[in-house]
């Protein structure tokens, strides 16, 4: 190819090298500069890296079930994007801190978030899932690339502390046109901050294809910032382990941000909302299928010799039980409390809300008294499947 | 009691609040070295070092957001903005992130960040350097919105509003920040008036006046020369204009059963149509008059020689007391 060749999507002047340690078909590459950074990963730790895959993938298309019948409003599906963040996730200690945007499901089950917890706010019954504190991963951001700024902020924080814990941001390629992250990257750059900017180029923002959102391997940006940029194939778990480690080590030592590429492919709709036959075809489907990041490990494994029919009956095992517990515990979540409505808008008393609150609950206790019509916070329930196409963005 | 200026009673709290808890920072554009462009922050940055006063890069997105970061990780974080029309870029992190966090997190993450804006006219300025900008961020739930009026206030108001546990947008008026007050630089924050409370500045018995910021002085000279012709004004001060501290406002209104509000931002969705509005919902059989407004005029704020035009001035708000009380005034004869 050309520079001036376009792919696929239309407008990507050129396909950049990205790093790669495992073939889509199972074969290692050898690579000087990143297998040091993994040459702690034996068989068994890639056995438990494709297992998460194999159990985040189940809480996808379980989740993806749960809409279609009625017990989600929404689900914005990661399928395609586990070896991205199962790779990274593996990279990051627990106190470090995570900032991701709405589709990191994975990173939520790898820091030990219960599925039913996510799904909570995709039920509508709560505005998040957890407590930050308790995982160490902030509330996921719906507004694209805010997060950026909000991971920066608390690595300066950590530097100013003295702390050698470093932030996370999580971002799609969409994200990177955004002027929170350009910001996020110049002040991490100017105040050396401990933070990882890690955009998952996954092909699409809902219908827009990457070249619209830059001309040229998001990860080049980097280089204007004043800081490394790492292009690695996001398919491939092992190489996207390698980059994080690379680039939380960086951080720690006190030499300020990186920027990761992993190139990787929304195999599923934005969101349940979304039709992609509308902007893309099957043909670019079929072809990221062979590039599937849960099969290539599988496929590596069994190249060494790993009873790999065990790993997949324990891991089937392990994703079918989850998904059990998650639909039981999902569908019978109930609905909040009313008056819970005003809870948590201010951490201290307010005058005029508590007026407000007041008075709402005098209008609900109306429908108490005998012969009343029929409360309208019970019979006024939305159709879960009323949201609008893009209702996230 | 010390005689400070306005800009100076903001640089003794802000260096209150610097020593009394090590997880104050602050940040904004050319506050470290220079000390502000009205050097509300000079001396504070050689005094606590650059980690605690912190020049940032150009951009009200990249402050906002990245003190919503410090915040997650227990900072307390007041951001300069160093002129209210440069606050836009920063309104997203500032509407959908500082204001919602609390709500969102469901209690678990504070925003206790300060965001201290200069704002309104009367300075001659270039454009985007006048405005008055408040009535956005009253509109936004999960701020509280303040605006300090003389030196003794904004000393106090200041270090409750970092203290606070709720984001403050913490509104200083511009014009006024060379004129001096006394301030009791040892007075604790406990037996201070919150932040929340309306002062009620002179008792009058005709007409009750409302208002806030750089206003308060132009509405206590208009109570002296309302008074040479026999009219008794009372004169509120808001202080907190989110939550807005009725009660004060609603006793005099009362008494007197004539309301004005006065600003210098304009008059639509405004803070004078919020006070009007629930003021009549809760006193209307008190009220003699409809309340009136007194605000700047519905426009982009205007080039500097056009500007006594646009903003309230002592003879604006006498018209519109002359309005409430039915006496002859610029509107006489003419349909509502």
């Amino acid at each position: 190819m050309t520079p001036s060749d376009r792919d696929a999507t239309g407008l990507l002047t050129r396909p950049d090298p990205f790093v790669q340690l495992i073939t889509p078909t199972g074969e290692r590459v050898r690579n000087a500069e990143y297998d040091p950074w993994v040459a702690d990963v034996d068989l068994e730790v890639l056995g438990r890296l494709y297992r998460d895959m194999v159990v985040v993938r189940r809480i996808d298309t379980e989740a993806t079930a749960l809409q279609r019948q009625g017990e989600l409003g929404l689900w914005p599906p990661l399928v395609g994007q586990e070896a991205a963040q199962i790779g990274s996730a593996h990279a990051l200690r627990d106190d470090d801190f995570v900032f991701s945007s709405y589709r990191e499901h994975a990173l939520a089950w790898h820091r030990r978030v219960a599925p039913a917890q996510l799904l909570s706010v995709w039920r509508g019954t709560a505005a998040s899932g957890w407590n930050p504190y308790e995982h160490n991963m902030a509330v996921p951001q719906i507004i694209i690339g805010a997060q950026a700024l909000h991971a920066t902020g608390y690595a300066m924080g950590l530097r100013w502390e003295g702390s050698d814990a470093a932030s996370i941001a999580y971002f799609g390629d969409g994200a990177t046109s955004e002027g929170d992250v350009n910001e996020a990257l110049v002040f991490a750059s100017s105040f050396d901050a401990p933070v990882v900017f890690f955009c998952q180029n996954n092909q699409w923002a809902i219908s827009e294809p990457v070249g619209l959102q830059s001309k040229q391997a998001i990860a080049r940006r980097a280089d204007g910032f004043g800081m490394p940029g790492l292009r690695v194939d996001g398919n491939d778990v092992l190489a996207v382990l390698a980059a994080t480690r690379f680039a939380l080590d960086r951080a720690r030592r006190g030499e300020g941000p990186s920027l990761i590429e992993a190139v990787t492919y929304r195999m599923g709709p934005h969101t349940t909302a979304d039709d992609p036959k509308r902007y893309r075809g099957d043909a670019e489907l079929a072809e990221w299928r062979e590039r599937d990041p849960i099969s290539r490990v599988l496929a590596y494994l069994d190249g060494s010799g790993v009873d790999i029919a065990g790993l997949e009956r324990e891991a089937t095992a392990e994703a079918d039980r989850v998904a059990a517990e998650l639909r039981a515990a999902i569908t019978t979540l109930g609905d909040p409390e009313p008056l819970s409505v005003f809870d948590h808008v201010y951490a201290e008393p307010n005058s005029h809300l508590e007026r407000q609150r007041a008075n709402y609950a005098r209008y609900l206790a109306m429908f108490d008294e005998p012969g009343e019509r029929e409360t309208p916070a019970a019979g006024a329930a939305p159709e879960a499947s009323s949201s609008t196409e893009g209702g996230v963005r | 009691m010390t005689q400070l200026t306005l800009a100076k009673a903001l640089n003794a709290g802000l260096r209150r609040a610097l020593a009394d808890d090590d997880k104050v920072v602050l940040m904004g554009e050319d506050i470290g070295t220079l000390g502000g462009v009205f050097r509300v922050t000079d001396g504070l940055k050689a005094e606590f070092g650059a980690n605690r006063v912190v020049d940032s890069p150009l951009s009200e997105a990249g402050l906002i957001g990245t003190a919503v970061g410090l915040a997650y990780r227990g900072f307390r974080p007041v951001v300069e903005i160093q002129f209210d029309g440069f606050i836009y870029p920063g309104f997203d992190q500032i509407v959908a992130q500082v204001a919602k966090l609390h709500y969102r997190s469901r209690g678990t993450v504070k925003m206790p960040i300060t965001i201290r804006v200069p704002f309104g006219g009367g300075i001659g300025a270039a454009e985007h350097h006048s405005e008055s900008p408040e009535a956005y961020f009253a509109h936004t739930a999960g701020l509280r919105v303040v605006a300090c009026s003389n030196p003794a206030d904004a000393y106090v108001m200041l270090r409750q509003a970092i203290a606070s546990d709720d984001p403050v947008l913490f509104f200083e008026p511009k014009r006024r920040y060379h004129v001096k007050g006394e301030v009791d630089e040892s007075a604790s924050l406990a037996d201070a008036p919150p932040m929340g409370v309306a002062a009620t500045l002179s008792r009058g018995s005709d007409v009750t006046l409302v208002t806030y910021g750089a206003l308060v002085q132009t509405a206590r000279d208009a109570a002296t020369a309302a008074e040479e012709e026999g009219i008794s004004l009372e004169v509120i001060d808001l202080r907190s204009l989110a939550p807005i501290d009725y009660a004060p406002i609603e006793a005099s209104v009362r008494r007197t059963g004539r309301l004005v509000i006065a600003h210098e931002a304009g008059q639509q969705g405004g803070m004078g149509a919020e006070i009007a509005a629930s003021i009549t919902e809760r006193c209307f059989e008190f009220l003699e008059a409809a309340p009136v407004r007194v605000t700047g005029h519905d426009i982009p704020y205007p080039p500097a020689k056009l500007e006594r035009h646009h903003l309230p001035d002592l003879d604006r708000i006498l018209d519109g007391v002359d309005r409430a009380l039915g006496r002859p005034n610029s509107l006489s004869g003419v349909e509502a």
